[in-house]
């Protein structure tokens, strides 16, 4: 371990640092003042988020070739400590309300956002799986917080069950990687690859294993089932962060696995990507139609939302493709950050204590009683349907660009189609604010209201200027494993 | 100062918007006002617009050309620009919005801070679709119209307003997002999303434009609307409210019309000219569907859109006539259109307003207690159906002639199917007119009925003006056009050379 490991993975250190920090910290801190832990806890990400802008993030191998610094890890590993930080923002009033205001709730958060990062640094498939079981674990416990409340118990049990039989293809996966490389670092990977006299069929399978593990974790078709139950059941506050923060974890670890370490396989596995992204598009956009329960709703518009980013995925398979289609892929991935973490505050800020409050309906007159909640959450439904001037028609273009730059055309038909199905459920909520009249609850919250401002304008003005960070998503899409 | 006139036009509504939402939404009177200020702002800007033009230049003109996004290996500019097809479109747009906010005055009560903000939005929406060069933003602006035009219908309207909304909203988006597809086929494969810089080069091959004019006629085509798309309209127009209903027929609607002429026709010359025989004959389809249906209707604002099917099917045969005559009556007639169709659309929210019911059969002989406005509303029926003297005819009578002897459409029965839509047209408004103002006064509910009061006539009266002027003496309107027109019947015709 040299000081340059150190520097190469300073953000990380700080995060778990501080996490480990605010275990301790927040012993002292009396039971009715909980919401310290949480402005503490969000200090040190803001510390994370300073070290890593002022880092110099020029490619950079460290830990032997565990740890990878570039451009990628570095957008992804920004990206997840803004998803913290807004994660503790709707955290800190629904949790009082709830009365399950507890102290470590903020350290697993801490946890959960180093799994995530650590997941973005992996330059080995065992740092993947290490990294994976750092962002799950805590989470699995997260979604029961809400104990002894059985809804809040099922979805815990239910994401952990699921969640461990994923990590087993997972691991699995790996070892067959090994098996058929005798490596699980993945520029040497590559190199094996590349040098032949490998068994394909043991490396096919590991790798199949490896996309069903990820296929999981970032909720595509046909590894959903968990979501809508685990979202419906689990506590608003850890929905809102989970459903950007696991989503972009498994993504980190998708797109640097299979475009980066397995490219001389793309031909396999960049036509079952593409078949499961369609699957994913048309599957939880449909399904999403039918429901009632906007935590149910807005889980399968997350299925929906992972199907449009592994659109990239077949595009990436063809290199010439690849940088274009991974940064369009990250941006996409903080349009939905913005856009549905934003969503979920509004969703939280409408909830009521005993859990009431979460039909769609529930949304009439919103427009009158909150007129710039209403106005926010409008914003966001407009985002996630993917129409301009919002930050989810620039991630949409840039998909749908990735998809027909690499001669896709039914794919991006696909996408183009399910998001006029995806206007229908999105407009409703709309429709019911603006247009049907009722008399909703609120809760009006300074951190609260403050999330839903930053998302909101985060979601405008990406959607008019977002210049500077789609640059910084172009460096990010260049990836290289190799100096 | 040049350079920002065009961007001033598109903002300035904008700017209006800011400032509503800092007016306190009891002071109603102070919104409407300010809403009204701002677009007749806009209106007096877009007149130093129209003096700086120079009507003999074919060319684009006021251009604004500054670099926004940079995509990979595309550059999405803020590009504008003004051009004999797009001026009269863009006056259009800014003489109708203060109107319809004048129209707004008694009529819209509730929450009127958003509905103005909308109306303004709106307006900002439609002028950069005229105004945009850039397929990027075009889109965007193309798109964001569709937003607040959704909660004008889906809030103020009337029953049915949700499912209208609705409706209006999927249908238009699905055939947008199809042109989304093609415009991102086109940065690909041309490496530029600069308007004039495609239909300089011209370098799309035949086979592939054929699928691309689609792409790009599923969006316009949707918005016009032809038949057999036309189904939202009825829905939207009758929920709608009535400065939306105006603003959609007198505008909005004009967005798929202008989307052809600015884009399918130079972008896609060789497949314009194979398909204009079956855009021609959907569009007479249009135009007989479109009157037979509206003679069926009993409530006067159903009829009024239904009119506007016919109307619509008419500017489509003038421009895929593919000849100066036929395009430059296309423009003008969505011109006329604007006014006529936007008029009757005031026309029947007045009378909507006195009584709530816009059935026909409730009324009769009212002339005899609302004199003024049986006056009035007989110059823009009149105009409507395509009276000689009055604006409809020029239009109609130059379209007929265009397409009489196209050589693109090839078949001198389309026009002659077409001019029995005129006299259908006569018929049903004739109809519609004789079944309101005359008659007995027998109904005890209408006795009553107070006449115009100042606003309405004033709302009426600049409409009315341009109605006798266009009919009497067209040729400044046809002027502003000509130059620019020429230049695209110059790249169909060059593209017609390519394909002998």
């Amino acid at each position: 371990m040299t000081p340059s490991d150190l520097m190469a993975s300073l953000p990380l250190l700080i995060v778990s640092a501080w996490a480990c920090l605010v275990l301790l910290v927040d012993l002292f801190i009396p039971a009715d003042r909980k919401g310290w832990t949480g402005l503490l806890a969000g200090v040190g990400l803001l510390g994370a988020l300073a070290a890593l802008l002022l880092a110099d993030r020029g490619w950079r191998q460290a830990f032997g070739g565990m740890i990878l610094q570039d451009g990628y890890s570095g957008f992804l590993q920004g990206l997840f400590l803004v998803t913290g930080l807004l994660g503790i923002l709707v955290a800190h009033d629904y949790m009082r309300r709830t009365r399950i205001e507890r102290g470590e709730y903020y350290a697993l958060l801490l946890f959960t956002v180093a799994g995530m990062m650590l997941m973005s640094l992996a330059g080995d498939l065992i740092v993947v799986f290490v990294a994976i079981e750092l962002l799950s674990l805590p989470l699995y416990v997260l979604s029961g917080f809400a104990r002894p409340k059985a809804e809040s118990e099922e979805s815990a049990m239910k994401y952990f069950l699921l969640g461990a039989f994923a990590s087993g293809f997972l691991v699995y996966g790996i070892a067959l990687v090994f098996g058929a490389t005798a490596t699980t670092n993945m520029g040497e990977v590559v190199a094996a690859l590349r040098g032949g006299g490998i068994d394909s069929r043991l490396m096919l399978a590991g790798a199949a294993l490896i996309l069903v593990g990820l296929g999981f974790k970032v909720a595509a078709v046909p590894f959903h089932m968990w979501i809508p139950d685990v979202y419906h059941g689990a506590p608003s506050a850890v929905v809102a962060f989970m459903s950007v923060g696991a989503k972009a974890g498994g993504f980190a670890a998708l797109l640097r696995v299979f475009v980066a370490a397995f490219p001389d396989l793309a031909a396999s596995w960049g036509e079952l990507a593409m078949w499961i992204s369609a699957l994913t598009m048309t599957w939880g956009n449909v399904a999403a139609i039918a429901q009632s329960n906007i935590k149910r709703m807005l889980a399968y518009s997350s299925i929906a939302h992972a199907g449009y980013i592994l659109m990239v995925l077949p595009a990436a398979a063809q290199a010439r493709v690849a940088p274009a289609g991974i940064s369009a892929a990250l941006f996409y991935l903080l349009a939905y950050l913005v856009s549905n973490l934003g969503a979920w505050a509004v969703v939280i800020a409408v909830e009521k204590a005993e859990g009431g409050g979460l039909a769609i309906e529930d949304y009439a007159g919103l427009a009158r009683r909150r007129p710039g909640l209403a106005l926010a959450m409008a914003l966001f439904m407009l985002s996630l349907t993917g129409l301009p001037p919002t930050v989810g028609f620039i991630g949409k273009f840039l998909v749908f660009r990735a998809a027909l730059d690499a001669g896709l055309i039914w794919l991006a038909l696909v996408g183009v189609l399910t998001s006029l199905i995806s206007a229908y459920y999105y407009l409703r909520v709309v429709v019911m604010m603006y247009m049907r009249s009722g008399d909703p609850e609120t809760r009006s919250e300074g951190w609260l209201n403050l999330a839903v401002a930053l998302t909101a304008i985060g979601t405008f003005l990406l959607g008019v200027l977002p210049g500077p960070l789609l640059s910084m998503a172009a460096r990010a899409g260049l990836m290289p494993l190799l100096p | 100062m040049d350079a920002w006139i065009l961007t001033g036009v598109i903002f300035l509504p904008a700017l209006g918007v800011v400032a509503i939402l800092f007016i306190p939404k009891e002071r109603q009177n102070a919104i409407r006002i300010t809403a009204l200020l701002a677009s007749a702002l806009t209106f007096l800007l877009s007149l130093v617009m129209l003096s700086a033009f120079d009507r003999a230049d074919p060319d684009l003109q006021l251009v604004v050309r500054l670099p926004w996004i940079r995509v990979v290996d595309w550059t999405l500019e803020y590009h504008l620009g003004i051009d004999g097809l797009s001026l009269l479109l863009v006056l259009l747009t800014t003489f109708l919005t203060p109107i319809s906010i004048l129209s707004t005055w008694s009529a819209v009560q509730e929450r009127v801070k958003e509905f103005m903000a909308f109306f303004l939005l709106l307006e900002v929406g439609m002028l950069g679709v005229f105004l945009a060069l850039d397929l990027f933003l075009f889109y965007i602006f193309w798109e964001f119209t569709l937003v607040p035009m959704y909660f004008l219908i889906g809030v103020w309207g009337g029953e049915r307003r949700m499912y209208a909304a609705m409706k209006f909203f999927l249908y238009t988006m699905a055939g947008s997002i199809l042109m989304l597809l093609a415009i991102l086929w086109l940065g690909l494969s041309q490496g530029t999303f600069s308007l004039p810089d495609l239909v300089a080069a011209g370098a799309i091959p035949a086979g592939t434009q054929f699928w691309l004019f689609l792409a790009f006629a599923a969006a316009f085509a949707i918005k016009v609307p032809m038949w057999p798309l036309h189904s939202w309209l009825p829905d939207a127009h009758v929920e709608a409210p009535t400065a939306g209903s105006v603003i959609l027929a007198g505008v909005l609607l004009k967005m798929g019309t202008y989307g052809f002429l600015r884009f399918n026709l130079p972008l896609f010359p060789q497949a314009s000219m194979r398909l204009a025989p079956w855009m021609a004959l959907l569009a007479v389809i249009g135009i007989l569907y479109g009157a037979a249906v509206s003679f069926a209707q009993r409530d006067v604002k159903k009829l009024v859109a239904f009119s506007s099917v016919s109307h619509l099917g008419f500017v489509m045969l003038g421009l895929f006539a593919l000849n100066p005559q036929g395009i430059q009556g296309g423009i003008l007639q969505m011109v006329n259109h604007g006014l006529s169709t936007g008029a009757l659309f005031l026309i029947v929210g007045m009378i909507y307003e006195r009584r709530h019911t816009r059935e026909i059969d409730a009324f009769g002989g009212i002339w005899k207690v609302m004199p003024v406005y049986g006056a009035l509303t007989l110059v823009v029926t009149l105009s409507s159906m395509g009276l000689p003297g009055l604006n409809g005819f020029v239009g109609e009578f130059t379209i007929l002639l265009g397409s009489f002897g196209s050589a693109a459409i090839g078949s001198p029965w389309y026009a002659g199917l077409a001019a029995g839509g005129v006299i259908l047209a006569a018929i049903y408004m004739l109809y519609m007119f004789q079944k309101l103002f005359l008659g007995t006064l027998d109904k005890p509910e209408n006795m009553n009925l107070k006449d115009l009061n100042l606003r309405e006539v004033l709302t009426l009266a600049p409409i009315v003006v341009l109605i006798f002027w266009i009919g009497l003496y067209p040729r400044p309107f046809f002027e502003l056009m000509a130059p620019s027109v020429d230049k695209v019947v110059a790249v169909l015709n060059t593209a017609a050379l390519a394909m002998r």
